[in-house]
């Protein structure tokens, strides 16, 4: 039995656009399963109709064997979800948030007082408890809607961008809560933009584009299939142009900066021991950017091409995958 | 940290029947203790102003008016103004908390909170809808009591008083949950109070007996659902009413099951949620 389990699911929306072309996944139970994609690739929607939050247009979900359609509140119960918009009622305290998530849960209250207190303890917030939601900070309202999200103690974890705008030691922090609360048996769901990010926590990843997936594998197999890694090499001494260097693609970014393209079939010692022949000292090396985000993006743009093709998958979607395009390409980075 | 799955919620598996049901009561009280939460919370909003508006109409209408009005249907106009006083507090009361309170869950978005949970849609509209008879039996209760300030309330019937009070908080509070499901912004959540409800309740009987009125305007008036809350509420206290008494709570019971119906349909649909 799956965690989850989607067949052909298609959502249109009322403006006529496809969020959603025919997705089928499975989750299997404990995974810790990663699902990434642009901005309007869909995986918001995706996520909403799992979680009761948005109306499908066809197709099937179950969550553990319980089927949406007829098993709703079954299925309903073996979910925790945190948004990817903060959607906390901000006049009300941490505790009583929690606490009253717990009731709509059918929790006693005792119980769900004792759950507060751990929860909102293991997120560093409870000694905040007391204080109006929109007192918070930006990454304790995101942590409460975590602890919000576990007072039930959900078999099934979906997290929309859950660290988006948390700073470098609090999302560390929260990876070490999210690995525990996977070891301990929780199967999570993660969308995030910060490809490192799922590149660390989780097993399995789908990547989802115009409505469809365009690919679902192991996270290790996924990364094999990368054929060429980039590496950034610092220099002692300026240089006036880059190295020639057979086999190796090498370009000056500045006078103490190579960036070297090395594919799976060469080895490194043979392209430090070519540049230790031409007298080139390297200080440092670093990779250029992450691997799991050049797998990204190979995908996105292969699908983003079929797309084009077929005729697009409405303005919004294509605009949303301009912008995807054109950030900057969070850790590694491009420059530096 | 170690999470488990020791309660009935998580575990998803087929629960027995007891225990969901214990489960939704839960689920039910909570949005109750909630509401009565936001409603105590916010008092200068929720119950003061309906106590300063009573007061005013019993000194304006009451007293300074209603010396010259004299008697009315064979009471003192204030003692008959009364009644239909309260009762006017607990219809925009009862409406307005579950608008206001439906309505901005749903646009700061954590009315989401509910909706994912395993609560079926008629507990969460019961659990909304018993907030807003919460408010609009509060207020009527202070309202109450202001009325005795300036006159005398006697009893003729208390079921009928309790019957009609709980059926007309019920039937404004769906009325409140159906308009707030619709609302798309802040005005629309304004206009059914401004435009619908303070003109039916002023025509419904609150500040006269329709007898006072011309053949074709009793006959409108007998369409107006509120003039059947009121007198059936007036009838509690003072034994007297425009309309035929069970047929104002064959009314009252008919459209708080009507409206009932809409609202769960609605929230099954998502209209306005899910879309």
């Amino acid at each position: 039995m799956h965690a989850l389990s989607v067949r052909g699911l298609v959502k249109t929306y009322k403006n006529g656009v496809q969020a959603l072309r025919g997705v089928d996944l499975d989750v299997e139970q404990g995974d810790f399963f990663a699902m990434l994609g642009p901005n309007g690739a869909g995986k918001s929607t995706l996520i909403g109709i799992v979680t009761s939050l948005v109306n499908k247009t066809a197709g099937k979900v179950s969550v553990f064997g319980h089927d949406m359609d007829t098993d709703l509140e079954a299925a309903k119960a073996c979910i925790g979800v945190v948004p990817q918009e903060l959607n906390l009622n901000l006049f009300e305290t941490p505790e009583t948030i929690v606490v009253n998530q717990a009731g709509f849960y059918g929790i006693p209250r005792k119980i769900a007082r004792e759950r507060a207190e751990k929860y909102l303890g293991k997120l560093s917030l409870w000694d905040r408890r007391d204080k109006m939601a929109r007192s918070l900070s930006g990454g304790m309202k995101r942590r409460l809607m975590i602890a919000r999200a576990l007072v039930h103690e959900p078999r099934l974890l979906i997290l929309d961008e859950p660290t988006a705008g948390v700073d470098i030691e609090i999302r560390r922090s929260m990876w070490e809560f999210l690995r525990e609360l996977n070891a301990s048996g929780t199967t999570i769901i993660l969308t995030t933009h910060y490809l490192e990010e799922a590149e660390s926590l989780c097993r399995n990843i789908a990547i989802i584009d115009g409505g469809r997936i365009a690919e679902s594998d192991r996270m290790d197999r996924l990364l094999r299939k990368l054929h060429t890694e980039s590496f950034v090499l610092t220099l002692r001494n300026p240089l006036a142009r880059a190295p020639a260097s057979a086999g190796y693609d090498i370009d000056l970014v500045d006078e103490h900066t190579l960036e070297v393209e090395v594919s799976k079939d060469r080895n490194l010692n043979d392209l430090f021991a070519r540049l230790s022949a031409d007298g080139i000292e390297v200080l440092s090396m670093r990779n250029k950017v992450n691997r799991l985000e050049e797998i990204f993006m190979r995908l996105v743009d292969k699908s983003g091409a079929g797309a084009a093709a077929a005729g697009g998958n409405g303005p919004d979607a294509v605009a949303a995958r301009g912008v995807v395009q054109g950030a900057p390409h969070g850790h590694g980075g491009r420059h530096p | 940290m170690s999470v488990t799955a020791e309660n009935a919620g998580a575990a998803g598996a087929a629960a027995p029947r007891h225990a969901v049901g214990h489960a939704r009561w839960i689920g039910f009280r909570t949005i109750i203790v909630r509401e009565y939460g936001r409603i105590i919370r916010i008092w200068g909003q929720t119950i003061v102003p309906s106590a300063v508006t009573a007061t005013l109409y019993f000194v304006i209408f009451g007293s300074l008016i209603g010396r010259r009005v004299g008697q009315m249907g064979g009471f003192d106009y204030m003692q008959y103004i009364a009644p239909g006083l309260i009762m006017m507090s607990v219809i925009t009361n009862s409406y307005a908390n579950v608008v206001s309170s439906f309505f901005g869950a749903k646009f700061q978005r954590f009315l989401e909170e509910i909706t994912v949970s395993p609560l079926p849609n008629w507990v969460i509209v019961s659990g909304y809808v018993g907030g807003g008879m919460v408010r609009g039996l509060l207020v009527g209760a202070v309202v109450t009591v202001v009325s005795l300030l300036f006159t005398h309330l006697q009893v003729h019937h208390w079921l009928a008083i309790l019957a009609a009070v709980l059926l007309t908080s019920a039937v404004f509070a769906l009325g409140g949950f159906i308009n707030a499901v619709f609302a798309k912004n802040f005005d629309q959540v304004n206009w059914i109070p401004t435009f619908v409800l303070t003109p039916l309740t002023y025509f419904g009987g609150v500040f006269y007996s329709i007898s006072l009125l011309p053949e074709w305007a009793q006959k409108l008036s007998v369409a107006n659902p509120v003039l059947h809350m009121v007198n059936a509420f007036r009838y509690g206290f003072l034994g007297t009413s425009d309309v035929n008494v069970g047929l104002a709570f064959g009314i009252m019971a008919l459209a708080a099951a009507a409206l009932f119906a809409v609202a769960v349909g609605l929230m099954n649909r998502g209209i306005g949620m899910r879309d």
